[in-house]
């Protein structure tokens, strides 16, 4: 049986800075993706990054991705391994790895897991159609592959990545018909809503997609407003030709791992779904297996790296292993993850950590 | 202190009154929501604006300490800072946007000015283009525009570059 | 290779792979070595890479990450493989997939 003292799954930003704190403090450490290149979703950002110089603020999303990997690319104590997929969690701690059609197994001592989100869908007529892509999938083929999803887009949700990827679209040379939102108002930063605005793309607030119409791909898009309700109001349709329906909605934890493990979870709403139970350093109700990252609850990339240095530093330290800063680096993970989420547009998610603790208080999980 | 920066008129100490626009270029933050983020005063070499108490807070200028060098525009992850300069000429201004899209125009050309909704409201001369390593691909264009709309104009459209709906 | 390619783009530089013919559904068409197989399709203009197995409704790529199943097709005769995540190599035969798939038709 193959062993590490720390397993990191996912190698997105929060893995990346769990596996570089925890190399930090001279753990031995494996990191595990599924994907062909580290990075997890920074390596579609293009755009630059808001937050402070500790979460390399003013950085595009894409460079972070490269410095956060030349860290532990050739390190001793790291191995990255890529194109591999965590496929299970034993009772005994060990975990099924598929790689090049092989399954393998490891047992690490500790678990940081990391695995991200996965989009949510939209119920409306055809929204089956080839053409109606993720956010994710559109950045994907557009920024890593350099293919245009399509020639005229639709984008659906006004959030920060349905603003983000609209504009990514523009500076791709698409055009972005409009962003429907059905909330009264834009959920993403104002900033990111006047960059396409200015663009000249209309941002249609309390408006949803009716129907997406074509036979065997999309060719058009019909949406109608809302109401105060939420109800659709009848006689207020647009129509929008466009070839691509962009999905935007929000994500949710990608936590199967973690119901494996019989993490005890929760369904937190303003987390974006069912998160696990943990403590404040992200050990959950399972012993040794951490959680950072949008798997412990969907925010922005920033505030993924610093659960994934605090996780990792806190895994490490329960390995015995110690530095003469890791007091002072823990500290500071947690004063610029507080910064981060101080504002308004982080109460959502101060409310969904303020439940989360409560439940984790009531049944033992947080001390 | 600015401990209640919600209170505040949300464009003072960013968006610079008429009188001071007089005097010679300056910087113009179109940003006013309390987003944790504060790239722009760490390149401010004129200690123009002020420290960040909060990663919260919106940025504060001090309109008396900035030149209008725009060190901060290509800075800005929300691309909300340009620099306005209404001493350019006698019925014309320049406004300094960041820019981010292909074709980058060149000196000379003459380019759609877009409002903040991608409305054209006038044709703008392009005076010089910034791009350096330190741009990080966030280029500064800098354009002529009618004095009278030098708090207008806030987007280019070069050629057949992509657009939204409102054509110009 | 056709206009659904990015040749130019403000923040990104794309470095592709060296070009390569394979097939889909007997058509012969090109890609670049190492990108996903539906990448290469889509940039041929070819959305549509499966059927749902009840409705025969058509089916494109949606996660494009591997997570979602989608995007399965039968490639070089081996069924349910993940176009989206999928390397493309030269002389690669990509077929339109119908049914679950069979795993041993030649045994």
């Amino acid at each position: 049986m193959r062993t590490t003292e720390i397993c990191v799954i996912g190698a997105g930003p929060a893995g990346l800075c769990a596996a570089i704190a925890a190399r930090d403090m001279g753990a031995r450490v494996t990191c595990v993706d599924s994907g062909d290149r580290p990075g997890g979703q920074l390596v579609k950002q293009t755009h630059k990054f808001f937050g402070s110089r500790a979460e390399f603020a003013g950085k595009r999303g894409i460079d972070i991705a490269r410095i956060l990997a030349e860290q532990i690319e050739n390190d001793p104590l790291v191995e990255l391994m890529l194109e591999s997929t965590v496929i299970g969690f034993y009772d005994d701690g060990a975990i099924g790895i598929e790689r090049d059609d092989a399954l393998t197994f490891l047992k690490p001592a500790r678990i940081v897991c990391a695995t991200g989100a996965s989009e949510r869908m939209l119920a409306f007529p055809n929204n089956d159609l080839p053409g109606v892509y993720g956010a994710g999938a559109v950045q994907t083929l557009m920024n890593v592959y350099g293919v245009r999803p399509g020639k005229a887009v639709l984008m659906v949700g006004a959030g920060n990545i349905g603003l983000i990827v609209s504009y990514q679209l523009l500076q791709a040379g698409v055009e972005v018909a409009a962003v429907v939102e059905a909330m009264p108002q834009v959920g993403g930063y104002d900033v990111h809503a006047r960059k396409i605005q200015r663009a000249g793309v209309p941002i249609l607030t309390s408006h949803t997609v009716k129907a997406v119409h074509g036979t065997r791909t999309v060719e058009g898009a019909t949406v109608w407003a809302l109401g105060g309700d939420f109800r659709p109001i009848p006689g207020t349709e647009q129509h929008f030709q466009v070839d691509t329906v962009c999905l935007a909605v929000g994500l949710t934890p990608l936590a199967d791992i973690l119901w494996q493990a019989g993490c005890r979870m929760a369904y937190v709403p303003e987390l974006g779904g069912h998160v696990a139970l943990r403590d404040e350093d992200y050990e959950t109700s399972r012993p040794s297996v951490y959680v950072a990252g949008d798997l412990a609850g969907i925010e922005e990339a920033s505030s993924a790296m610093l659960e994934g240095t605090i996780a990792g530093l806190a895994a490490a330290r329960s390995l015995g292993h110690s530095t003469p800063d890791f007091d002072e680096r823990l500290a500071a993970a947690r004063a610029d993850l507080a910064a981060l989420r101080g504002g308004p547009k982080g109460e959502k998610v101060r409310r969904g950590l303020d439940r989360l603790m409560r439940l984790g208080r009531e049944v033992g999980v947080v001390a | 202190m600015r401990d209640k920066p919600c209170q505040e008129s949300r464009t003072h100490g960013r968006i610079p009154g008429a009188e001071r626009r007089a005097r010679g270029p300056c910087v113009v933050m179109e940003c006013f929501e309390d987003i944790p983020c504060d790239p722009c005063h760490d390149a401010c070499r004129q200690g123009a604006i002020r420290p960040f108490d909060d990663l919260n807070h919106l940025p504060e200028v001090d309109f008396d300490k900035c030149n209008g060098c725009g060190a901060c525009i290509s800075v800005c992850p929300g691309l909300a800072i340009f620099v306005v300069d209404e001493t350019w000429k006698d019925d014309l201004a320049v406004v300094r946007l960041p820019y981010e899209f292909l074709p980058l125009p060149a000196p000379g050309d003459v380019v759609a000015g877009l409002d903040r909704s991608g409305r054209r409201c006038c044709t703008a001369k392009v005076i010089r283009v910034e791009k350096t390593k330190r741009h990080d691909r966030t280029a500064v264009v800098w354009i002529e525009v009618p004095k009278a709309l030098s708090m207008e104009v806030r987007h280019i459209r070069v050629g057949g570059s992509a657009r939204g709906l409102h054509e110009g | 290779m056709t206009d659904a390619r990015i040749t130019t783009h403000p923040i990104l530089e794309f470095k592709e792979g060296r070009k390569v013919r394979f097939t889909f559904d007997g058509r012969e068409l090109d890609g670049y070595e190492g990108e996903p197989i539906a990448a290469a399709l889509h940039a041929a203009g070819v959305r549509v890479l499966g059927e749902s197995p009840k409705l025969k409704r058509p089916r494109g790529f949606f996660c494009a990450i591997g997570n979602c199943s989608s995007c399965l097709m039968t490639v070089d005769g081996r069924p349910n493989v993940r176009v989206c995540t999928e390397k493309l190599r030269e002389g690669m035969c990509v077929t339109t997939q119908r049914g679950k798939g069979v795993l041993f038709a030649n045994d």
